[in-house]
């Protein structure tokens, strides 16, 4: 993982074990449904985009809904935005360059 | 002279146990004020003060099992002397097995007020599970008894209202966001008020309607077991408001950390699985209420428009009525009011 994903995994983590304290991160499966396996509503996912908002500054649109749906692709589209934020111009990825 | 008691958080609930003061003689308190917490089958709740005043005599102790309107407290009046009031009422001595409450000095009294699990000498979430669970299983067992129930369904196109919530939150930040759950709410509270066979309290055999919506919102705890905590006027509320309203009562529902008044005096029960349950949900009513809405999961289905089949979301609403109450048509006057709501968004 890059250094921004390092960041919003952790972020996603932490959030997480306000909303679903008993959830075991490195059980879920990264490329399914996260709302499914840990069993999030609405409630919770809207709490969970709150509590990144807040941590990484990186605000989720609802249009983007569809394309957070597992762990590893909310963590890509967290650390691609917080990598832009943190240093405009440059891509996200170990590639990136002026 | 004000007496502070044990309130009542449902028809099934006979007593509770006293776990904690959260206030001290000659402290003055609020209403709303949190003045005590006691360990029930719905988990711990913090009591409130229902009246302002100044507190005289603590009469309740921890550990005691207290029936639903005991005196727990005496508090002065405004214009009373809180010392004559406690000096002029029957000793703490004169309660079941109670010895007088030590006074907390308020250091002691904030060092007392500790995350939730250790304060409750009832146990953790683990242990207060089959309490729950027999209390579910008591107020239901006692509805499938008692009422004579019918039951009613209709599609509702939510298309519309998606659309425009949509569009409504596209500008918003996350913690801003209007979710469906809300506008929902809102739809159905409206429609209610149009149909008072369906809100209100069935009491010893006579029909007391209710004037305001209060929606008790069934809801799933992690870990199992589920609570009813209550949106007072769901029907009055701007939707940002009620949003707030029923995101922080959900919050504190699921934290262990619900107050009396999250758990009074609601007069119907709105069921709603959300979008990871089934298409639809037929609930049982919580006596004494004589109605029950469900909403089942949202989805994207063939709808039929203007002749043209087309895939639009829709939602399965349903209504349980008390047949003693209340006849089918109500209830379906009720669905299609329902979906007349959700038809126009912008007018909830």
């Amino acid at each position: 993982m890059t250094e921004a994903e390092t960041i919003a995994r952790r972020a996603i983590a932490d959030a997480l074990a306000g909303i679903a304290p008993e959830a075991e991160l490195a059980q879920v499966d990264p490329a399914r449904s996260l709302r499914a396996q840990l069993e999030l509503d609405s409630f919770d996912f809207l709490n969970l985009l709150v509590e990144l908002h807040a941590r990484l500054g990186v605000e989720v649109p609802e249009a983007a809904y569809g394309q957070v749906d597992g762990l590893d692709a909310l963590t890509r589209y967290l650390a691609q935005r917080l990598a832009q934020r943190l240093a405009p111009g440059r891509s996200a990825g170990p590639e990136g360059g002026p | 002279m004000i007496e502070l008691t044990l309130p009542s958080f449902g028809a099934d609930m006979e007593d509770a146990v006293f776990v904690e003061w959260r206030v001290q003689p000659g402290q003055a308190v609020r209403r709303g004020d949190i003045a005590c917490v006691v360990e029930t089958q719905k988990g711990a709740i913090d009591v409130e003060a229902w009246q302002a005043g100044t507190v005289a005599s603590l009469l309740a102790e921890p550990g005691q099992t207290l029936p639903v309107g005991q005196v727990l407290a005496r508090l002065a009046d405004e214009g009373e002397d809180w010392q004559a009031v406690a000096a002029a009422g029957p000793a703490p001595a004169a309660m079941p097995g109670a010895a007088p409450a030590p006074a907390m000095a308020p250091a002691v009294a904030a060092a007392a007020a500790p995350a939730r699990p250790a304060a409750a000498p009832a146990g953790p979430a683990a242990a207060r599970a089959p309490g729950m669970r027999a209390a579910i299983a008591a107020a239901m067992a006692r509805s499938k008894r008692e009422i004579p129930h019918y039951y009613l369904r209709q599609e509702v196109q939510v298309e519309t209202a998606l659309a425009w919530l949509e569009a409504a939150n596209a500008s918003l930040p996350p913690a801003r966001r209007i979710l469906f759950a809300a506008l929902a709410l809102k739809a159905v509270a409206l429609a209610l008020r149009q149909t008072p066979q369906l809100v209100g309290r069935l009491v010893e055999g006579r029909f007391e309607p209710a004037d305001a919506v209060h929606v008790g919102m069934v809801t799933a705890l992690r870990g199992g077991g589920l609570v009813v905590p209550t949106v007072h006027e769901a029907h009055r509320l701007p939707l940002p408001a009620l949003m707030e309203a029923l995101a922080d009562v959900l919050a504190r529902a699921r934290r262990g950390t619900l107050r009396s008044s999250d758990l009074a005096d609601s007069t119907v029960t709105l069921t709603q699985l959300g979008d990871l349950g089934a298409d639809s949900v037929h609930g049982v009513i919580y006596p004494p209420q004589v109605a029950i809405v469900g909403l089942g999961r949202v989805a994207a289905r063939p709808w039929v428009r203007d002749g043209q089949v087309v895939v639009a979301r829709t939602v399965h609403a349903t209504l349980a009525g008390d047949h003693r109450v209340s006849d089918g048509l109500v209830g379906a006057r009720f669905l299609g009011l329902l979906a007349e709501g959700l038809e126009h968004p912008e007018a909830l």
